[in-house]
């Protein structure tokens, strides 16, 4: 069976058309090399929707549409806490056309920005108008249909997000694994602190005993080091080609330190 | 196999050829519009050697699905100085920058693409632009040169 490309005018109707043996072409990274290895056959969905690219800042969170690219979003100042995020995804000709929707269906080796995404909470609102925690969206992303936007909320203050990939390859090179910490503090107190980890698992998942070590807390080296310690407790790393499980467990915990070392 | 026409600008010239259906940008460039300068080297957007640029911007060919430059503007090294060589072009041969010369052409449109954007970059910045562009042969420090001379001035076309 050969490829067939439909082009719809909005995302609606992409969603309305997808079916069960659709395949939504998004910024195409993942996609197209499937195509090109004669892997995916059948129906490929597309759609230039303007509203897919739009990015809406409000007082304390983004709205960034599905269609946005990593260089979309490199060139936005209101999302400067993303950029170190962004700029970790691919070459410049994979950031100018990977997105935001995409990264959030991206499987292991990829899928960055999503462990960013899921640190700061934010919410995923899908073609039919329908939002869900990041945390919801991931467990469910299989059946989930088409994503219009997310709703990215906006640390408090600078120090207050942090992110940290981790690849062999210098200056672009898919992760061994990435991690992600949002740290508000109320008072000198940590409160509502979110970690999360990319690689760590089938999609990006918290460190939620990490999480609990320094939720209420204020941070301090002591305190680092008790969360890292607990880095991987309740996760499950694979082995693939680019790190084994032990690897991924052994080094997890120096990585989540050296990052918190940087939101001191 | 549905065909469908796709009308652009490849370089300075006005085209019209037709696609198959979830046909590849750089496919579609080298057997539809006979433009055999960029390279397939992987097909799967790791080795950069199928870079081209659309409106402007770096892409990797073999991602692009070749419908959606319908209207828009593909540069390839084809283009690239057609009466005489182009600077980048130029510097390239003066640093040794090609061995093989596989990656070349792809090299050549990062390289352009941050240019174009940015006439001055620093060493570092250099680096960042050719990041999607893996070279085999010369361990990259010829090329990052070569980049850095145009940017510096000291080779014109």
């Amino acid at each position: 069976m050969a490829v067939l490309v439909e082009s719809h005018a909005t995302l609606g109707d992409a969603q309305r058309a997808l079916g069960s043996d659709g395949t939504y072409l998004g910024g195409g990274t993942l996609v197209m090399r499937e195509v090109n290895a004669g892997a995916l056959q059948g129906r490929i969905l597309r759609t230039s929707d303007p509203a897919l690219r739009q990015i809406r800042p409000s007082l304390d969170s983004v709205e960034i549409g599905a269609g946005v690219t990593m260089a979309m979003i490199l060139a936005e100042r209101d999302l400067a806490h993303l950029h170190p995020v962004a700029r970790a995804v691919g070459g410049p000709q994979v950031r100018v056309m990977a997105t935001v929707g995409g990264n959030l269906f991206a499987v292991h080796p990829y899928g960055d920005l999503t462990v960013a995404l899921l640190a700061l909470g934010a919410r995923v609102v899908s073609a039919g108008g329908a939002q869900r925690p990041i945390e919801d969206f991931l467990r469910e992303r299989d059946r989930t249909g088409l994503v219009a936007t997310v709703q990215v909320p906006r640390p408090r203050e600078p120090r207050g997000f942090a992110f940290l990939k981790v690849s062999r390859v210098k200056p672009k090179g898919v992760s061994v694994l990435s991690v992600a910490a949002h740290l508000p503090r109320d008072g000198g107190r940590l409160r509502g602190v979110r970690i999360a980890f990319g690689a760590m698992g089938p999609t990006p998942l918290r460190a939620q005993a990490a999480e609990r070590v320094l939720e209420g807390s204020a941070l301090t080296p002591d305190l680092i080091a008790r969360a890292a310690a607990a880095a991987t407790d309740g996760l499950d790393p694979p082995t693939d080609a680019l790190a084994s499980a032990w690897y991924r467990r052994e080094v997890a915990g120096v990585h989540l330190r050296r990052l918190l070392e940087r939101m001191l | 196999m549905a065909m469908k026409p796709v009308t652009f600008t490849l370089n300075t010239e006005a085209k019209a050829a037709f696609t198959e259906d979830g046909q590849n940008l750089l496919d579609f460039l080298r057997r539809g519009a006979g433009d055999l300068s960029p390279k397939y080297g992987c097909g799967q957007g790791t080795c950069g050697a199928c870079t081209v640029l659309v409106d402007g911007e770096p892409h990797l060919s073999c991602l692009v699905l070749a419908e959606t430059v319908q209207g828009r503007r593909v540069e390839t090294t084809a283009g690239l100085g057609q009466a005489r060589p182009h600077a980048l072009q130029e510097a390239f041969m003066e640093r040794f920058a090609a061995q093989c010369g596989y990656c070349t052409p792809g090299m050549l449109m990062s390289a352009k693409a941050l240019l174009d954007r940015n006439p001055r970059p620093s060493r570092e910045e250099v680096i960042e632009a050719i990041a999607g562009n893996l070279c085999r042969c010369t361990g990259y420090e010829p090329i990052i040169a070569a980049i850095l001379d145009v940017a510096e001035g000291r080779i014109r076309a």
